[in-house]
C-alpha cells in the first residue's frame, strides 16, 4: 500500500484555520461558479436531514411539496410517543450507548497502547503485525461474518449479551492506524530524553505520547463512536432478545416488520431517525474542528 | 518495514552499553504493549479466515448445542454449488452493476466537490460538514427518509408528476439496484470529499501556475494537472469504494425489503446471511465469503496495475 500515500502536509493539518490559495484565482472576484457547486452538493447532503426532522414531526404524513415546509397545525411529537411505545427509545439507546462505550474503551486502551508499539518499540515481528493490519482493512469482518457468527454465538455462547456485540469491534484498527501514524511524526529525541531520565514507556506513553496526541486522538474517538453507533449487521445477528438490542437494530426492525401496524408509520420511522442520528451528528459537529483530513489520510494509507 | 534496530545515535550509544539490559527491556515491553492486540487479530481475523476455509470445505451446519453431527468433508462441492446457484450468481451481478455506478460517480463527484472547497471561499466549513453528515449517520437512520422519498406517493415522485416511474424506484426491478448504488454514493461522498481535499495539497501550485500561462482554462487545467495529481488517492477510493461495495447488506436489507423485487437488488452479503444464518447452511455461507474476498482481492490488484504506481 505504500504508493497509496497521501502525504500529510503541514498545509494539510492547518487547512481549517488558512484556506489554501485557490487554484485557478480569478483575480479578487468572487468565485461564483464554485460557490454555486458547492451548494447544490450542501443541498443535495442536508436536505434529507431536513426532510427528516420535518417529517418526524407531521401529524399526518404530507408527501407534497408543501409538505417539505412545516405547517403548524400539522404539528405533533405523537410520533416520538408511538415509535418510544414499540421500541423503547430508552433502553435501546442504553444498549447503543453500552456497545459504542465499550468498543471506545477497548480502542483507546488497547489501541493507544499497539500504535506506541508499533511506532516507537522495536520487537520480533513488528512488520508482520503492522502488515496484517493493512491487510484487516482490506478484508472487512461482514466477510467473515459466518465464522465470527459460529465462534461467538455457536462456540461462546455470547448470543444476547453485551461481550458478543462489542468483541469483534474491540479494538479499531483504523484507530490503531492513526495512533501510529501520529506517534511516528513525533521527534525521536522526546522519546530517547525520557528514556535517559529513566522513565518507563507505560509513563512515557501515558505523560507524553498521549498529551501530544490529543489531535490524533480526538479523529480516533469520532471514528471509533460512529462505527459501533451505527452499525447493524453484527448485533443484528447478535441479539434477538428487544431488551439488548442497540437503537440502530431496534429501528431497522421496527422498519422492516412492524411499521406497517401504525397510524403514521412513516412518521414514526423518522423519529426513531432522528433519535438515532442525533448523538452521532452532535459528536462530529462538536469534535469537527479537530478532525482534520491530514489524520484521515494517515489512516487510511497504511 | 524491517524489524532492525535503529542505528543508535553517537551520544546515546555509550549509555545504551551501559545498561545493555535496556534494550531486551524495550522488546519485552514492545511484545507486552502489542500482544491485546495481536490476540485480537487472531481471535477476529486470522482465525475466523481459517475457520471460513474449514467450514467452506465441509458440509457445515447448524445443530442443537451438545448434539454432536457429522460434518463430513464435501472438497469443493459448496464452491461448485454457489457458482451455480441462480441466486449467488444474480447476487454477485447485482454488485458488478453497483460497482460500475458507484465507483465512477464517487471519484468524479468527490473529485469535483474537493476541488471546489479547496480554496478561499465563504462557509468553507459549512460545506465540509454538511458534506460530511451522511457519512457519519447510521444507514438505518437515513434509509428511512430515502423510503419516504422514493415511495410510490413520495415527494420524488410527486415532483416528477407523470414522469414517475412505474413500478416505483424501490420496488422496481430495472431502478432498485442503481438507486441503491446512487444511495451509497451520496451517503459517503463526504469521506471521499475530504480523502482528495487532503490529496489536492500535494498537488504542486507551480503546476497550476505554468498550466495557467500555457492558456489552460479551468476545465483543462482540472483534467491535466488536478486529475494526475491525485492519482494515488483514485486508486485508494477505488480500493475503498469496492470494499464498501463488497460489504453491501443494510441498504437491500432495508430498503428494498431484502434484496427485492424477486433478487433483483440482492447483494453477496444478503445471500451469504439467507443462506448461511436462516437456512443454517454455515459451510455453504463460508464459501461464498471466501469467493468474495478473492475477488475483492483480485479487484484490488488490478486497481492497484491500473492506478497504482507508474
Amino acid at each position: 500500500m505504500s504508493s497509496t500515500t497521501i502525504k500529510a502536509s503541514p498545509a494539510t493539518a492547518e487547512e481549517e484555520s488558512a484556506a489554501p490559495a485557490t487554484t485557478v484565482a480569478p483575480s479578487g472576484k468572487t468565485d461564483w461558479v464554485r460557490l454555486t457547486l458547492l451548494i447544490l452538493g450542501a443541498m443535495a447532503f442536508l436536505f434529507p436531514f431536513y426532510y427528516m426532522i420535518v417529517g418526524s414531526l407531521q401529524l399526518e404524513p404530507n408527501p407534497g411539496l408543501s409538505g417539505a415546509f412545516p405547517d403548524p397545525s400539522n404539528i405533533t411529537l405523537d410520533n416520538y410517543e408511538s415509535i418510544n411505545s414499540s421500541i423503547s427509545l430508552g433502553r435501546s439507546l442504553v444498549n447503543s450507548g453500552i456497545f459504542t462505550g465499550g468498543v471506545l474503551l477497548g480502542t483507546l486502551i488497547f489501541g493507544l497502547l499497539a500504535g506506541y508499539a508499533l511506532a516507537v518499540l522495536h520487537w520480533r515481528g513488528r512488520g508482520a503485525v503492522f502488515a496484517v493490519l493493512v491487510l484487516v482493512q482490506i478484508i472487512p469482518f461482514q466477510l467473515l461474518m459466518i465464522p465470527l457468527y459460529v465462534m461467538i454465538v455457536r462456540s461462546y455462547g455470547l448470543a444476547d449479551s453485551y461481550l458478543g456485540m462489542i468483541f469483534p469491534f474491540a479494538i479499531n484498527s483504523v484507530a490503531v492506524l492513526i495512533f501510529r501514524q501520529f506517534f511516528l511524526a513525533l521527534p525521536k529525541d522526546l522519546f530517547e530524553a525520557a528514556r535517559i531520565d529513566g522513565a518507563s514507556e507505560l509513563k512515557i506513553l501515558w505523560r507524553i505520547a498521549i498529551p501530544l496526541a490529543k489531535p490524533a486522538i480526538l479523529t480516533a474517538v469520532i471514528l471509533t463512536f460512529i462505527g459501533p453507533w451505527n452499525e447493524f449487521l453484527w448485533p443484528f445477528l447478535v441479539t434477538k432478545d428487544q431488551d439488548l438490542q442497540p437503537l440502530a437494530v431496534s429501528l431497522a426492525n421496527y422498519i422492516s416488520n412492524l411499521a406497517g401496524r401504525a397510524a403514521n408509520p412513516f412518521g414514526a420511522i423518522l423519529a426513531g431517525a432522528c433519535v438515532l442520528a442525533a448523538p452521532a451528528v452532535a459528536v462530529f459537529i462538536a469534535f469537527q474542528r479537530h478532525f482534520v483530513s491530514s489524520d484521515l489520510g494517515s489512516g487510511v494509507k497504511g | 518495514m524491517a524489524v532492525t534496530a535503529p542505528a543508535a545515535p553517537p551520544e546515546t550509544r555509550s549509555r545504551a552499553r551501559s545498561g545493555s539490559g535496556h534494550k531486551a527491556g524495550r522488546q519485552r515491553i514492545g511484545a507486552l504493549f502489542i500482544a491485546p492486540y495481536v490476540v485480537f487479530l487472531v481471535a477476529i481475523f486470522a482465525y475466523p479466515v481459517g475457520l471460513a476455509v474449514y467450514m467452506s470445505f465441509h458440509e457445515y451446519f447448524f445443530a442443537a448445542p451438545g448434539a454432536i453431527v457429522d460434518r463430513p468433508f464435501i472438497g469443493l462441492d459448496n464452491y461448485v454449488a454457489a457458482i451455480k446457484d441462480p441466486a449467488v450468481l444474480q447476487s454477485f451481478g447485482n454488485a458488478a452493476i453497483f460497482l460500475v455506478i458507484n465507483v465512477p460517480l464517487t471519484v468524479v463527484l468527490a473529485l469535483v466537490l474537493a476541488t471546489a472547497l479547496n480554496a478561499a471561499i465563504p462557509f468553507r466549513t459549512f460545506f465540509r460538514v454538511s458534506y460530511y453528515v451522511p457519512y457519519i449517520t447510521a444507514s438505518v437512520a437515513v434509509v428511512g427518509v430515502w423510503l419516504f422519498l422514493f415511495n410510490g406517493a413520495g415527494l420524488v415522485n410527486n415532483l416528477l408528476g407523470p414522469l414517475a416511474p412505474s413500478p416505483s424506484w424501490f420496488v422496481n426491478s430495472t431502478l432498485a439496484m442503481p438507486l441503491i448504488a446512487i444511495y451509497v454514493s451520496w451517503k459517503q461522498l463526504g469521506f471521499f470529499v475530504l480523502l482528495y481535499l487532503a490529496a489536492l495539497q500535494n498537488v504542486p501550485k507551480e503546476l497550476y501556475e505554468a498550466a495557467s500561462m500555457d492558456g489552460a482554462g479551468r476545465f483543462r487545467q482540472f483534467m491535466s494537472v488536478t486529475v494526475p495529481g491525485v492519482r494515488p488517492a483514485t486508486f485508494l477510493v477505488t480500493l475503498l469504494a469496492t470494499i464498501t461495495g463488497a460489504n453491501l447488506f443494510t441498504e437491500p436489507y432495508l430498503l428494498t425489503g431484502g434484496g427485492g423485487p424477486n433478487g433483483a437488488s440482492s447483494s453477496p452479503v444478503l445471500v451469504m446471511y439467507q443462506e448461511g444464518i436462516q437456512q443454517g447452511n454455515a459451510g455453504y455461507a463460508a464459501a461464498i465469503g471466501i469467493i468474495l474476498i478473492i475477488a475483492v482481492l483480485l479487484l484490488a490488484g488490478v486497481q492497484r496495475l491500473v492506478l497504482g504506481r507508474k
